[in-house]
């Protein structure tokens, strides 16, 4: 073995046995310093020849370099061990981190809302509101129900204790937005009118005295039946989805003449029949027709230049058709535990 | 209203799977609510005579009853007691299959086999009767025993449609007016036979009753006969079955014919006592103030009592006897002191017409419907009255006795009866209403089948004459409803309006979502509180003065129409804290009814503006654990970036009500109050069930009109970021608990001028170093130029600056 030889042998023997960034540092002063056996193997270079001082200068440049390159392989797989004990430290459960305070929920009603919105802007309308404080005028006369009219028995009415007696009430529907619309603005009107209403009705599953309702108004000229059912199926297609359709049926409704109940396709069975729409494939989801004559007078407009369609139905019963609420009376608690599912 | 299919076949041919006559009632806008099979099931049971009936050992509510029914005796097993030996009744023997699939077997029962069972009206869906055995005949006479209860009884197998008539609809209330428009739809001929003249004997009716009519508007047509001769007892079993299949219960031959011809019909009729009726006669009038009547159901009523609505003249329609005492509400309900009874001999029989609004006004007042009343107030036919006499006579016929006969003459009065409406319907319009392309000959098919006249008028018109019986047509577009109905919605064609604008939300509209979801990403649930509250919720909640309160509440519990969401989250707080519900936080969007003045009143009731002054508002309730004031502050942060409004300051306020006097703000965007923040007063909570020691309500509600559309908005420019070093200052003053942090901030903000970047109080500290009553406020403000780097001389000057303006302004020291 040469003396080069020899001086690498010992470097790999010690940097083997270094198992610290700190003792590679140790053992690269000791390889490397004044005291070393290469800086002493220098030194000896002045003894010899200029031929053998070359050939040894360079086997000594070369032993230094493999040297160098020894102490950093060893510098390197220490730090990357302790690099990673040092993360290993840092290990976390993310799981733990789960189940905190997280965002708050909207409203199922109220997403519903937005949701129905949304599909009628998308075909045009804009969105109307107006007050939940009633006069008997817009609530029914406007709407062609005369005062002590059979027709009111449609509606249990929740009136006030201010003015004179039943003049003053808590609408009963969103249909005093349409004639506030109409008396605010000329026609073409396209407008949607969701918002809070109030019937005397005892809550059970189904209704709820305080409900959300949307009505759609259309006035303009040319406007038949058909675009009334054109409207309403382009909406139950969007809104429930391609499978649900619509159909009409004759009803009565004293605001709107031919007047209409709409039906949709079940959306539990998709029309095959099931408890649900009592083996029918539709369920009812309200009710529409072409504004009467009557009301377009009421608000001065001229029935034989415009015309026009209105439909309306419940917000929450859509909600409770797509979430599937069991009863809709959970609505009025404010349980968190329900508020917080969606 | 629940209509026989064999009572609609009298008029028209309808035959076919109940199925699809229900569903083309359905199409009608005769909406079917329930298809019921009666009468099936009945096959079986046979009339069986009791021979004889022995106690059984051991039992004191069952007897064995030994019966024959046209074989060897029977023994059955029976728990009822109102039969005795020699009655016929009906046997179901062992085997037979009752209504509701209820098979019949042997059995035993305390050690005795029963062989059958006899049978009440209602196990055989025959009556409501279930106090005990249906009797059929006794030891006297009767059916034979053994014969077949179906045939004894003349049932066949029937099929009820309960039918929601449409209020506009009254002709659609009775037999005839279904059969009518389903055998138009089906094509099927369509007839009400006419009743036969009966033969008259005795002085005219007009000699023996008077009749006066003084009040013609409240009843134009008022038609009286008389009866005599009439023995009073049960209706035959056929018409007794089909009123019962209709949903009323039979009572006597008279008044049962009364109830037939009005489901038959439409036409309601009322027959009294004629011996019963003081003066021999009868006037029609409108009651006088405090009048009162006991009708019926004996209940008395007052008469004109109040008003139900604006343009009531509260005149209620009363049935005088010859001696102008009340014997009854014209149309609604006659009165107990001539009803017919068992001793009834001579009747007469009234047959009228009521103006409808008066019948439901009156309806209205007393708080009284009838059978009569909901048809009269909808609209009968003026011109059906007669054949609903002559029809009530004929059924009478056949059970009151031989000795029945009719006076000669009617007394008719007639007054301004309405008469049939002729209306111009152009071809044009109806396809213009319709979207469809019918011509001047298909609609004439549509409408003549329904009773309407209808001949061609000039080019493109049709002159239609509506009948008496369908008030609710009046007019052109009346009628092409009826064209609509006929023809079918199903074939009317369809298509998509195009809308001239782009639909859209309005800013407001938009702001208002853009507000929820930062409320929900600030981790608050959105809750919806009824608006009404309980009497008594405003107070608790330290709100007093004047509400809106409800004249005819559902519930004593919901009356009060709030003026503040605080009850109804505290409500809902408390609903959460009682079910373990710790991380409570609630918002709310929701309109609040402050009261109006009068001036308000009389303005909305002249259709300008609304009653009240409606606001929106914006509520939040943080109950969960660690909250408060600071946490309602965090949020009012949230909610002005997410409206983006700026300069909006936080006003100390002592006084807002329900909420703490020292935790609380108001909120005031340039002179305008925009809302409060702070904390719920602990004596609130506790009133509204809260423990106000394990917990505090960081509150803030917030008018969303007035924050979304006259706060000051952020402006929507961008400046650039400098490109050039900032330098920070520390500032702790000692300042007095005061000042307002704010208040300090602002004069920093004014006295740093244009080199300040920003400002954060980031240090609050009280105690040690300090004086009571005194905090340590630390600012940090960091320095910044967009052209250059700051010295350290300039930024010395803007301190100094600073420290002056803090110290004078509010007697503040700079701490070392």
């Amino acid at each position: 073995m040469t003396e080069v030889e020899g001086i690498l042998a010992t470097a790999a023997a010690l940097l083997a046995g270094a198992t610290t960034v700190e003792e590679v540092q140790a053992a690269a002063t000791e390889l490397l310093g004044k005291k070393s056996a290469l800086t002493a193997a220098h030194r000896g270079l002045a003894g010899l020849d200029p031929d053998g001082r070359r050939e040894v200068g360079r086997e000594l440049q070369e032993a230094k370099a493999r040297i160098e390159e020894l102490i950093g392989a060893r510098r390197s797989a220490l730090e990357a061990v302790e690099r990673a004990a040092r993360l290993d430290r840092d290990r976390l459960d993310l799981t733990e981190a789960r189940g905190k305070r997280g965002p708050g929920h909207l409203h199922l009603v109220q997403r519903t809302r937005d949701e129905l919105e949304d599909v009628f802007v998308g075909m045009g309308f804009v969105v109307a509101e107006g007050p939940e404080v009633e006069t008997d005028w817009y609530n029914f006369e406007a709407l062609n129900i005369p005062p002590a009219h059979p027709a009111r028995g449609m509606w249990d009415t929740l009136y006030l204790e201010f003015g004179d007696p039943e003049t003053i009430l808590l609408r009963t529907h969103t249909s005093p937005v349409q004639i506030r619309v109409m008396e605010g603005q000329a026609p073409p009107i396209y407008a949607v009118m969701p918002g809070r209403c109030y019937r005397r009705d005892t809550p059970d599953a189904r209704h709820i005295p305080i409900f959300h309702q949307i009505e759609g108004l259309v006035i303009d000229r040319g406007i038949s039946f058909a675009e009334l059912a054109g409207t309403i199926e382009a909406f139950t297609t969007s809104y429930f989805g391609p499978d649900i359709h619509s159909r009409l049926r004759p009803a009565f409704f004293p605001f709107t003449e031919p007047s209409a109940e709409f039906e949709i396709t079940c959306t539990i069975c998709k029309g095959s029949g099931c408890r649900t729409c009592s083996q029918t494939g539709w369920i009812e989801l309200g009710g529409c027709g072409m504004v009467d004559p009557a009301v377009l007078d009421a608000v001065g407009l001229d029935a034989e230049e415009w015309s026009g369609f209105a439909f309306g139905f419940g917000i929450d019963r859509c909600a409770q058709m797509r979430h599937e609420i069991p009863d809709m009376r959970i609505l009025l608690e404010n349980d968190v535990r329900f508020l917080r599912q969606l | 209203m629940r209509v026989p299919l064999s009572w609609i076949c009298d008029f028209a041919p309808f035959e076919g799977d109940p199925g699809e006559l229900a569903a083309a009632l359905d199409d009608l806008g005769l909406v079917v609510e329930a298809v019921e099979r009666v009468g099936e099931g009945l096959g079986d049971v046979v009339v069986a005579r009791v021979l004889a009936i022995a106690a059984i050992e051991g039992a004191d509510k069952i007897r064995l009853v030994t019966v024959e029914a046209g074989g060897e005796p029977v023994e059955v097993v029976c728990g009822a007691w109102n039969f005795q030996v020699g009655d016929l009744v009906p046997l179901a023997p062992v085997g037979a299959v009752l209504p509701g699939n209820f098979e019949i077997a042997r059995r035993k029962l305390k050690g005795v086999v029963s062989n059958g069972m006899l049978c009440s009206g209602r196990e055989l869906e025959l009556s409501d009767d279930q106090d005990g055995i249906m009797i059929l005949g006794d030891a006297a006479g009767g059916p034979e025993p053994g014969a077949r209860l179906v045939e004894v009884l003349g049932i066949e197998p029937d099929v009820v449609f309960d039918i929601a008539v449409e209020a506009n609809r009254p002709d659609a209330w009775s037999m005839a007016g279904v059969a009518r428009d389903l055998a138009a739809k089906l094509g099927l001929p369509f007839e009400v036979p006419d009743p036969p003249v009966p033969a008259q004997s005795g002085p005219p009716a007009g000699e023996v009753i008077t009749v006066e009519v003084d009040d013609d508007d409240l009843c134009p047509r008022f038609t009286a006969r008389v009866l005599t001769g009439v023995t009073v007892g049960p209706s035959p079993r056929w018409l007794a079955r089909r009123l019962t299949l209709a949903g009323m219960r039979p009572i006597n031959n008279v008044v049962d014919a009364s109830n037939y011809v009005m489901l038959e019909l439409g036409q309601p009729t009322h027959p009294y006592d004629l011996d019963r009726l003081d003066g021999g006669g009868l006037r029609v009038r409108a009651a006088r103030a405090g009048e009162t009547v006991t009708t019926l159901d004996g209940v008395e009523r007052a008469l004109g009592a109040r008003s139900v609505g604006p343009g009531d003249d509260r005149r209620d329609c009363l049935i005088c006897d010859g001696d102008d005492v009340a014997v009854g509400i014209g149309g609604i309900m006659g009165g107990a002191s001539s009803e017919i009874s068992e001793g009834t001999t001579r009747v007469l029989l009234e047959a009228a017409y009521f103006t409808p609004m008066a019948i439901a006004r009156s309806a209205k007042r007393l708080g009284l419907r009838s059978e009569a009343s909901a048809r009269f107030e909808r609209g009968t036919d003026p011109e059906g009255i007669d054949r609903a006499a002559l029809r009530l006579v004929e059924l009478l016929a056949v059970s009151a006795g031989p000795a029945l006969a009719v006076a000669p003459g009617v007394v008719d009065i007639r007054g301004p009866v309405p008469v049939p409406v002729e209306l111009t319907v152009r071809v044009a319009r109806v396809n213009a209403v319709l979207g469809s392309d019918l011509d001047g000959g298909a609609i004439r098919g549509l409408l003549e089948p329904i009773g309407f006249g209808a001949v061609p008028g000039g080019p493109g018109l049709l002159e239609v004459t509506v009948p008496t019986f369908r008030p609710d047509t009046t007019r052109e577009i009346d009628v092409i409803e009826e064209v609509a109905r006929h023809h079918g919605y199903a074939r009317l064609p369809r298509r998509r309006p195009a809308s001239p604008q782009t639909g859209g939300l309005s800013p407001y509209q938009r702001d208002r979502r853009l507000v929820r979801s930062a409320m929900a990403g600030a981790g608050l649930d959105e809750a919806w509180t009824p608006a009404l509250l309980a009497p008594g919720d405003h107070a608790r909640a330290g709100w007093d003065g004047d509400e809106l309160t409800l004249a005819n509440p559902l519930t004593p519990e919901d009356t009060v129409l709030r003026r503040t969401m605080l009850p109804g989250l505290l409500k809902a707080v408390a609903f959460n804290a009682d079910r373990r519900q710790e991380e409570v936080r609630l918002f709310e969007i929701g309109h609040v009814f402050p009261v109006p003045d009068g001036v308000r009143l009389s303005a909305a009731l002249a259709r300008k503006g609304t009653v009240v002054d409606e606001r929106e508002v914006l509520a939040v309730a943080l109950a969960g654990p660690g909250d408060d004031a600071r946490s309602a502050v965090a949020v009012w942060e949230v909610l002005a970036q997410a409206a983006g409004v700026t300069g909006v300051e936080l006003v100390v306020d002592t006084a807002a009500p329900g909420l703490h006097p020292s935790r609380t703000c108001r909120l005031v965007a340039d002179g305008i109050d925009v809302g409060v923040v702070g904390e719920v007063d602990p004596a609130v909570l506790e009133a509204f069930g809260l423990d106000a020691g394990r917990r505090r309500v960081g509150w803030l509600e917030v008018d969303l009109g007035i924050l979304l559309t006259e706060a000051p908005r952020l402006s929507p420019l961008v400046r650039p970021v400098s490109s050039f070093p900032s330098s920070d200052v520390d500032l702790a003053f000692a300042v007095d608990d005061g000042v307002p942090a704010a208040a300090v901030e602002a004069s920093l903000v004014a006295a740093a001028g244009d080199i300040l970047e920003s400002v954060a109080l980031f240090d609050v500290y009280r105690g040690a170093g300090l004086e009571p009553g005194e905090r340590s406020l630390t600012f940090r403000l960091r320095f910044c130029a967009p052209d250059r780097t700051l010295t350290r001389d300039e930024v010395a000057v803007v301190r100094s600056r600073a420290i002056e303006a803090v110290e004078q302004a509010h007697g503040a020291r700079l701490r070392a």
